[in-house]
């Protein structure tokens, strides 16, 4: 077997941002729900609230402190990887990824250091402040990254000269057809995922009699958000899928392993796609669901991979799945808040251990989801970098060879497999020892607890 | 006719570049030198005297990545791939040692592990940092737009030596650093290491200046042909200056910032130096600044954005150093 550099610096592309991900889609959750409690407490004054909003910020910061080194990895991957499309597209996605850069920067110089050191120090109104800006930087990093993911997608406002693009229109650039879907859809997967470890964290508490009145509290609010939430999400990615089916009939095909145009389209709910010989093998299929989900209609006319060339279809079986996936823990997840809504209205909630159970174990729902999502999203994309336009074959760096990538790979593989799970027992560590009282206890990324004091009489 | 930007831009970069050696330079440094501490409460001092800012310094290499993929995406294009392996050790040591701050401390069991996670990791990445340098002054094999050389062609034994020349100079910077920020035996042991660091650093940087000029006839001819030889002389007679000082700031156990201070002159002289070799290329023989610039719309569009938030971004930085000032102690922060 050969080792194709393409297809190994795509598997690293892949590993890369499918453990990064993770972390911002519970930091960005979490500084919302932070901001939220501290302002529930700013204008309660119920120390309750800010007795939790300190057990999450310490959780927070050992996610986001994870959250940084890992990216520290993605804009180097461009070049390292992907030099040719970097060459090619840079006039167009530097300037989003470097924004998101600074504004970051920004953002977690001026206010995060309040918000983690801050508890004691600044007032009440301050400290609140410092969380509402935090949650509005994490917002604008996903628009900037969510904005270039986009445009790849669906390209606008540019011009190619001689293999080069160069912006006509920054506001079609920014704004491209999928962007406001797209972000609204993944932003509300962000608050969906963070939600359903809120309470599993509040489950677990609950069940162990830790903390009790703290965990009520979580799972409370938490549940009634997610009644709202989880639906509203569905709705979303209903919404994305109209605009990818006009956008991106192509991809559109893929994710459903749909071969042939035609109206009044079955949905597959199973099937294996065989790319080879175009046709899908143990389908189970509802007549007529297809063309209704897609298009809204029985009588609408959904795309099929035939009407593209060969070369111009994604690997269908992956985004076929990985949808399948996606779309499957949606409907659980709107189970289980249903019946979470059910149980309230009976004051059943807090006692029914069995729920409490489930929720424990639904905990890394979102993040499947979210990658799932990413993967149909991105996989589906194939086989163009920007769609339509550039190939990913045409975007891989040209000096590598087979082995440098398989050696990068794995070196990536081990030290991310070393770092995750530690990074996971830390937060499992942090949830045992429950919500305290102590204020002292420590709050991380890399930070101590309380800032290093000087020395009194002691100028440097 | 539009402004040219590319000025700016090189400015800009160069700055963001030049911030990241020195900030993420003494604080790798003290990761470097927290391999020879001696006891637990050393490292935890050595390492409290960095946890608060580390990772606001790291960031500078985020913002001169993409900077250099923003302003300069040509050289970007072509010098990322050529110096593969050292960017992969660079950023996975970075990782390891990135995490070691909170995991050291939250995971008490492996701490032995952790400690060398971040010792080890930041002597890793600084050697892998100073492989790119020297790759980078050697320049790569291109055609057209792209590197067409082998993914192991930068080791070289120049580049090699400038890996091995920057530990030495990170090594001083942390040294600096401590001699600021600890007191004692720490401090007293820091001067040890600084003068150590410093003969070193003062080898290495002479070994290249010989080395460069020899290897490169249009940096010889930078250098040696008249009247640039009057004109940059000031910069190695300048150099000579802070050297002289330096030794005996580390020296003289009355004087805690002027160990630093003077290895901060010492390392702008260099990169100055290494500056005045290159220009006005960025990939060194093949493009200059110009030539591999990103469209005039695009560093317009981020450079707008840049210039206003980049003053904010210096003052917050000056002013958490300020918030952190003076001495540290094992017992103030992990506990």
């Amino acid at each position: 077997m050969t080792l194709d550099p393409l297809v190994l610096s795509r598997l690293q592309f892949a590993w890369v941002i499918a453990w990064h991900i993770l972390l911002p889609a519970l930091t960005i959750g979490l500084a919302s729900y932070i901001a939220l409690l501290e302002g529930i407490w700013f204008v309660t004054g119920k120390e309750i609230y800010f007795r939790v909003s300190g057990f999450w910020t310490r959780i927070f910061a050992v996610a986001f402190g994870m959250g940084v080194v890992s990216g520290v990895v993605m804009p180097f991957q461009f070049g390292t990887n992907w030099s040719r499309f970097s060459d090619a597209t840079a006039n167009i996605i530097s300037p989003m990824l470097a924004y998101e850069g600074i504004m970051a920067f920004t953002l977690e110089a001026g206010f995060l250091g309040v918000l983690l050191f801050g508890r004691k120090l600044v007032p009440r109104w301050a400290h609140f402040a410092a969380a509402v800006l935090v949650a509005v930087g994490t917002l604008l990093s996903t628009f900037w990254i969510l904005v270039t993911n986009s445009w790849m997608q669906t390209p606008a406002g540019y011009k190619i000269v001689n293999g080069i693009f160069y912006p006509t229109s920054w506001t079609e650039i920014i704004f491209s057809a999928s962007f406001p879907y797209r972000f609204m859809h993944t932003v509300a997967a962000f608050y969906v995922t963070t939600g359903f470890v809120v309470m599993g964290v509040a489950a677990y508490l609950l069940r162990r009699k830790r903390s009790v009145a703290e965990a009520r509290l979580m799972l409370s609010i938490t549940l009634w958000l997610l009644t709202l939430m989880v639906p509203l999400q569905i709705l979303l990615g209903d919404m994305q899928g109209l605009n990818t089916l006009h956008h991106q009939p192509a991809k559109l095909a893929a994710i459903e392993a749909h071969w042939n145009r035609e109206a009044r389209a079955p949905l597959a709910l199973f099937a294996i796609p065989d790319q080879q010989a175009e046709t899908n093998h143990y389908a189970i299929e509802v007549p007529l669901l297809g063309s209704l989900i897609l298009t809204h209609d029985v009588n609408g006319v959904v795309p099929g991979l035939k009407d593209f060339p060969r070369e111009d279809r994604a690997p269908v079986i992956i985004p076929f799945f990985a949808f399948r996936i996606m779309v499957g823990i949606g409907l659980l997840m709107l189970a289980l808040v249903t019946v979470g809504l059910w149980l309230r209205l009976r004051r059943k909630l807090y006692e029914s251990d069995w729920f409490l159970r489930a929720l424990m174990w639904a905990t890394p729902l979102g993040f499947i989801a979210v990658v799932a999502g990413w993967t149909t999203t991105e996989v589906g994309r194939q086989p163009w970098t920007v769609y339509g336009v550039m190939r990913t074959a045409h975007s891989v760096t040209p000096s590598l060879t087979g082995s440098d990538v398989l050696l990068s790979l794995l070196g990536y593989m081990t030290v991310y497999l070393i770092m995750f799970p530690a990074g996971l027992l830390m937060v499992r560590r942090i949830v045992r020892t429950g919500v305290s009282d102590d204020d002292d206890a420590p709050v991380g990324a890399g930070r101590p607890s309380a800032p290093v004091k000087p020395v009194p009489g002691d100028a440097s | 006719m539009i402004l040219d930007f590319v000025p700016i831009w090189t400015l800009i970069l160069g700055l963001a570049v030049f911030f990241y050696v020195l900030l993420d330079g003494f604080d790798l440094g003290v990761g470097i030198l927290y391999n020879f501490a001696k006891t637990t409460a050393e490292r935890n001092t050595l390492m409290n005297s960095i946890a608060p800012i580390w990772d606001g310094n790291e960031t500078w290499l985020v913002l001169g990545g993409l900077g250099l993929l923003a302003a300069f995406p040509l050289a970007f294009a072509i010098i990322i791939p050529a110096v593969y392996f050292p960017i992969l050790v660079m950023l996975l040591s970075l990782v390891f040692r990135g995490v070691a701050f909170e995991f050291r401390f939250r995971d008490a069991e492996h701490r032995t592990f952790w400690d060398h996670a971040f010792g080890y990791g930041s002597a890793l990445a600084t050697f892998a940092q100073g492989v790119v340098l020297g790759a980078f002054i050697q320049g790569f094999e291109v055609e057209g737009r792209h590197f067409t050389g082998g993914s192991f062609d930068c080791f070289t034994p120049f580049s090699l030596f400038t890996g091995l020349a920057l530990l030495f100079g990170y090594g001083l910077l942390g040294a600096g650093w401590l001699i600021l920020k600890t007191e004692g035996e720490l401090q007293t042991r820091a001067r040890r290491q600084a003068r150590l660091c410093f003969l070193g650093t003062l080898v290495a940087v002479g070994i290249v200046s010989v080395w460069t000029p020899l290897a490169d006839a249009d940096i010889a001819h930078r250098w040696f042909s008249w009247p640039n030889i009057a004109l940059l002389s000031p910069v190695p007679l300048l150099t000579a200056l802070f050297g002289i000082l330096e030794w005996r700031a580390i020296a003289n156990p009355k004087s805690e910032l002027s160990p630093f201070f003077y290895a901060v002159l010492l390392f702008s002289l260099s990169y100055l130096g290494i500056a005045i070799s290159l220009f006005p290329m960025i990939v060194p023989h093949h493009y200059s600044l110009w030539q591999a610039a990103s469209s005039p719309d695009t560093q317009i569009f981020l450079g707008v954005g840049t210039l206003f938030l980049l003053p904010v971004i210096l003052v917050y930085t000056g002013w958490s150093y300020w918030v952190f000032r003076g001495k540290v102690r094992a017992d103030a922060g992990y506990h």
